[in-house]
């Protein structure tokens, strides 16, 4: 099943990132073991300057990664008619065993991709490179996981077979099941609702917090995270059901439909996006100390809380509409 | 504005400016860039604008067809079972269809006879409706020409043609002629009570599976084709003639990607200068690499938007001339038909990390090398 286009094209993207990812991850054993900037040497000299090219390389292939991340969902979506039982994203990728492992991979993949672009941008501020060695480090954690993601993509697009039956939503997404989709589909709507209202107020508040002291980035990122988990739980369990105006259908896939106006984008990218954000900047609060980064590193932080804070403004207004414009009547 | 965006803004405006000094290797370049995209987006919007077509026709057939198997091969069918079949709960009609196909051995083509299931169209002995590619192969300009058909050499059978099937549903409808009941089974010699197969038209479509079970158990001899089957089968066949041709076009792609890392890698003695000279005055790896990937990107853009553009006419206003015979199939009497324009984003998408990719990647290291270059030896 590997001549379809946009297979070809995810292909081709997971295959470039693979050999840039191994070939950055090689480069970073080299700085981690003679990186040294007091040092004139002519060894330190072609290492710097193939920073460069690595780092433009490797920022260049995330990017691309992340492009590869919506174009699969959408692409298995559009790839259900295909499939006998499939409706929408959740039969294409449950046609086999790697369907669902290549998407959290991806998933993974495009949150320490984005970490890594911050981590990046904030080594640049500086004039010393204050990161580099932190930096070259995180290549050496993410190379595996891209690797890994572009294998079990491969797997999952060779195995995919056209003639299986598959799985529809319908059947994945019932209480009745057991598994981690019957449990956040099980979740009283009520409860879930509640849940999401409050991680979004503990949100708000550490975002406020952390604009107005300049501090507690860490607390804001774990909130984010935590909000991400919630919301996605609160989409199963009960935003879905307001978007399809029926109280049993679950999914969270079928909302990406253009049935449903593509509603899911408008939830999921600022979800998405406000938490990669979060999670960067709690993770580089803690350089905001060094000595080179002072200066400039609390502006970014403070934009980059600012942006995430919208995206979840975004994400919660999306899911108020959601909920107004409904037909469907879950409480009273 | 932010400092930041304000120099991206000073080094596009700076790169625009260098590239239109070198007009000339650039639009070159350029256009063999374009070329590959057109290749790439004739390709996928061709293939698009066909699934959507058959699925557009499809809209309209039956639910189920039921087909009767002698030896593993398609055998007429009793008109008794159509009585068993429509006493199945859920399905709404049930007809018996004729159809069956005739070889012209006057000039090679095949048509497609059949009884119309259409009230509207029923047809009298000895009429006949034909569709917008009969008239063309057999040559008949005179509007009320009537048809003849010879099965056999010193036969002649005569049918007036009363009515000529716009080309609008030309897809289906072009070989086409419509006979009468009795006049199709005596030119075929066919018995009464059977037909060729069976239309069942279910009212939910969730049912049919359920329906199919059903009626397997009541015809176990049987084969069913469910429309989803058809409609599966042209997405698959029409995807992967697609994914074929984007797969020839990839060693476009390579030797043009290697081109492109030749161009980027091999600076004219001009260019080189101005590097040096950039460098000289102050800019610094990060800066020229910038502008570089501002030139890249420029390149890329114009080209796909050129590309994808000319695909889009070629397809649409051209019909596909180029690769028609490839992703269309052949016949002796094929349809003319104007395809439907229409714009997929998965489609948009995948071709352009199918063609801006490859370039990227390929031009990202020898910008490198020549960014990372001391002044003095670039300008030497």
């Amino acid at each position: 099943m590997i001549f379809q286009t946009p297979i070809l094209a995810l292909l081709l993207v997971s295959a470039l990132a693979s050999a840039v990812a191994l070939w950055s991850g090689w480069f970073a054993l080299r700085v981690l073991r003679h990186w040294n900037l007091a040092s004139g040497s002519r060894e330190q000299l072609q290492l710097e300057r193939a920073t460069e090219l690595v780092s433009t390389l490797f920022r260049f292939v995330m990017l691309a990664e992340l492009a590869a991340l919506v174009l699969f969902v959408f692409n298995a979506d559009r790839m259900a008619p295909l499939f006998v039982g499939a409706m929408c994203a959740v039969g294409t990728l449950s046609a086999n065993d790697w369907g669902f492992p290549a998407l959290y991979l991806k998933i993974a993949v495009f949150f320490a991709a984005s970490v890594w672009l911050m981590l990046d941008r904030a080594d640049r501020l500086g004039h010393d490179y204050p990161l580099t060695r932190l930096k070259y480090g995180a290549i050496l954690a993410i190379a595996p996981l891209v690797v890994a993601s572009a294998a079990v993509q491969l797997t999952y697009f060779l195995n995919l077979e056209t003639d299986v039956i598959t799985s529809c939503c319908s059947k994945v997404f019932t209480a009745a099941n057991d598994g981690i989709a019957s449990e956040m589909t099980g979740m009283d709507p009520a409860r879930a609702l509640w849940l999401l209202a409050g991680a979004g107020l503990a949100v708000a508040l550490a975002g406020t917090v952390s604009l107005w002291r300049g501090r507690g980035h860490g607390v804001f990122a774990l909130a984010g995270a935590a909000f991400f988990l919630v919301a996605l739980v609160a989409i199963v369990s009960v935003i879905s059901l307001y978007i399809y105006d029926h109280p049993n259908h679950h999914c969270p896939f079928c909302i990406l439909k253009p049935d449903y106006g593509y509603v899911g984008y408008a939830l999921y990218l600022p979800l998405f996006v406000a938490t990669a954000l979060a999670v960067g900047a709690g993770s580089l609060r803690p350089f905001a100390q060094v000595e080179s980064l002072k200066a400039v590193l609390p502006a970014v932080l403070r934009r980059q809380v600012m942006q995430a804070l919208v995206g979840f403004a975004i994400f919660g207004v999306v899911v108020i509409w959601s909920i107004a414009s409904s037909r469907l009547i879950l409480f009273g | 504005m932010t400092p930041a965006f304000r120099r991206q803004r000073a080094l596009a405006d700076y790169t625009l400016a260098a590239l239109a000094r070198r007009r000339g290797k650039n639009i070159g370049l350029v256009v063999i860039y374009a070329l590959v995209v057109f290749v790439v987006a004739s390709a996928l919007l061709f293939s698009s604008a066909l699934r959507h077509e058959a699925d557009t026709v499809l809209a309209e057939a039956p639910e189920l067809i039921v087909q009767n198997l002698a030896m593993g091969r398609h055998d007429m069918i009793k008109g008794d079972v159509i009585d068993d079949l429509a006493a199945i709960r859920g399905v709404t009609r049930v007809e018996g269809r004729l159809w069956g196909y005739f070889y012209d051995s006057v000039n090679g083509a095949n048509y497609t006879l059949m009884v119309p299931l259409d009230p509207d169209r029923v047809l009298a002995p000895g009429e006949a409706m034909i569709g917008e590619g009969v008239p063309r192969v057999r040559g008949m300009f005179w509007e009320t020409a009537p048809l003849f058909l010879s099965r056999y050499s010193g036969d002649l059978v005569r049918f007036d043609v009363v009515e000529r099937i716009s080309s609008e549903s030309a897809l289906v409808s072009t070989d086409l002629i419509l006979l009468n009941e009795a006049d199709f089974r005596d030119f075929f010699g066919l018995p009464g009570g059977v037909y060729t197969d069976i239309a069942v038209t279910v009212r939910n479509s969730r049912e049919i599976e359920t329906i199919m079970s059903k009626a397997s158990a009541l015809l176990p001899e049987a084969r069913f084709i469910t429309r989803d089957d058809i409609s599966r089968t042209y997405q698959k066949l029409f995807s992967w003639r697609e994914g074929i041709m984007v797969a020839l076009a990839a060693a476009a792609l390579l030797a043009f990607a290697i081109f492109a890392a030749e161009k980027a890698s091999g600076l004219s003695a001009e260019e080189a200068r101005e590097i040096g000279i950039l460098k000289a005055v102050g800019w610094n790896m990060t800066d020229v690499i910038a502008m570089k990937l501002w030139e890249g990107a420029l390149i890329s853009a114009g080209a796909f938007l050129i590309g994808t553009l000319a695909g889009y006419l070629h397809v649409f206003t051209f019909q596909a001339g180029l690769f028609a015979p490839i992703l269309k199939g052949w016949s002796v009497i094929y349809p003319d038909f104007a395809l439907t324009p229409r714009f997929d984003g998965v489609q948009i998408a995948a071709l352009f990390l199918i063609t801006v990719l490859p370039y990227t990647a390929a031009t990202l290291v020898p910008v490198w090398r020549v960014a990372a270059a001391d002044p003095d030896q670039v300008m030497r």
